[in-house]
């Protein structure tokens, strides 16, 4: 049996299953573990995605996607609508995935391109040697040490990978989201549209999500900032769920922690890259995640292939990865790391008339910049001392 | 002594503890989360949890 790899993936979620996608495909010896018995279960997500964003990286595939979605509502605490949608006949913006199915098919492709995959097998520490690092694992409850040259840590809200290689992405309460999320079953709702729902009553520093998968189903959930979670989020989403859904029947229930907190310094140390939630690239404003995690998986397997052509696997060389993601997803992740520390301040009354300010107007483009940029140029005032992160030229 | 328990039959093992702990006191094994002794009792899992599932406990 193989046990010595040029690379091994720690987490094989999507952005653990991109970086050893893309480190076969530049020829390396590849492990993907993943401590679950499955891969892309429990699901720990609203499975939200752009469809631009998607298809940089994959083909979509309708096996996994749930519901192709046309636009958002924003409903501030007064019942103010924001309403985003793609006007151009047939185009739909966004995806809602099942992602049971989507981490599967991305794990998969990993294994096609070349990559060894092992389940129920989980990283409980490693060792430098010589330049290579011995990574200790559990196999199926039996002890297994392999080497690395590299070891790229995509293992999630919960990384350890990071403490070991010496990298602090310990997240402060006021950096992480304290999510719920239903499944609900037997809802009327528009398919086409997420719904978004703003509130200091509603979900103290997030908010409520409505993603439908389908004629009759939702993800129906709650972030609530850390720091301000004064009872569980649970208890304020089944709130929601009574007064807007009270027919709704949860067939499933997803729980997670979401990091906000902003852009890490660096997600690179000897022998060591971090890859998505790890990394802590979660967008502060949206939670959104899975394109980010692909995007910088990708990138790390770039710099992995760089690296073991170079024979230097130090923290100076993998730099170049905290080059490539901080120049792209960096910037925007930075960006709203800021918005998000205003907007979690701001009072019913406050979300109220930025909410009126776009009352009525037709907005169509998705994105958060485009939001905010309109928002100021009608009501500058509660955004003024951060208007220029959003008005100048990106 | 106080000592921080997990409720197993609350817990959804979402990992959200173990990305506030600045102790390195916890780890989620597959599907149970694990607490060990560098615990300080500094509350912040306890808050995070989305469900509750984490408790103070005396000992004595």
């Amino acid at each position: 049996m193989k046990t010595d790899y040029d690379v091994i993936v720690i987490g094989a979620g999507p952005g653990g299953s991109m970086a050893a996608r893309k480190c076969a495909e530049e020829g390396l010896d590849v492990l993907l573990i993943e401590k679950r018995q499955e891969i892309g279960s429990p699901v720990r997500c609203a499975e939200g995605v752009s469809k631009k964003g998607l298809q940089k990286f994959v083909n979509p595939q309708k096996k996994w996607i749930a519901a192709e979605i046309r636009g958002a509502k924003i409903y501030s605490p007064d019942g103010t609508e924001i309403v985003m949608s793609e006007e151009m006949a047939g185009s739909e913006v966004g995806y809602v995935l099942e992602r049971k199915i989507f981490d599967r098919y991305l794990a998969r492709l990993s294994a096609r391109a070349g990559a060894e995959v092992l389940v129920k097998t989980r990283a409980t520490g490693f060792e430098r040697e010589n330049d290579i690092m011995k990574v200790k694992m559990v196999h199926f409850g039996e002890q297994i040490d392999y080497t690395a040259k590299i070891i790229i840590g995509a293992d999630g809200v919960e990384s350890k990978v990071g403490r070991w290689a010496g990298i602090d992405t310990t997240l402060k309460l006021s950096e992480v989201e304290s999510c719920v999320q239903y499944l609900l079953s037997g809802i009327e709702l528009d398919p086409e549209y997420c719904l978004f729902y703003l509130g200091n009553n509603v979900a103290p520093g997030g908010y409520v999500w409505v993603f439908p998968k389908g004629e009759r189903e939702a993800n129906v959930g709650i972030g609530v900032l850390g720091s301000r979670v004064d009872r569980r989020p649970k208890e304020y989403l089944d709130e929601f769920i009574k007064k807007s859904y009270p027919g709704g029947k949860p067939v499933e229930m997803v729980v997670g922690g979401v990091p906000v907190k902003g852009e890490i310094e660096t997600a690179v140390s000897d022998n060591v890259m971090l890859v998505g939630d790890a990394a802590r690239h979660t967008d502060p404003i949206t939670g959104g995640g899975i394109i980010n995690a692909m995007e910088a998986g990708v990138y790390a397997g770039e710099v992995a292939g760089i690296a073991v052509e170079k024979g230097d696997y130090s923290a100076q060389t993998l730099s170049l990865y905290d080059d490539k993601w901080k120049s792209t997803i960096g910037k925007t992740i930075a960006r709203n790391a800021i918005l998000k520390d205003k907007f979690v301040t701001f009072t019913d009354d406050q979300l109220n008339s930025l909410a009126k300010a776009l009352e009525g107007v037709k907005l169509e483009d998705l994105g958060v910049t485009e939001l905010i940029r309109r928002i100021i140029t009608k009501n500058p005032k509660l955004l003024w001392d951060i208007k220029d992160l959003f008005l100048k030229a990106r | 002594m106080n000592m921080i328990k997990v409720n197993r039959l609350k817990c959804a093992y979402c990992g959200a503890c173990i990305g506030v702990c600045r102790f390195d006191a916890n780890e989620l094994i597959e599907t149970w989360v694990e607490i060990n002794d560098k615990c300080t009792e500094c509350m912040a899992c306890v808050r995070i949890c989305p469900v509750g599932a984490l408790e103070v406990e005396n000992e004595n």
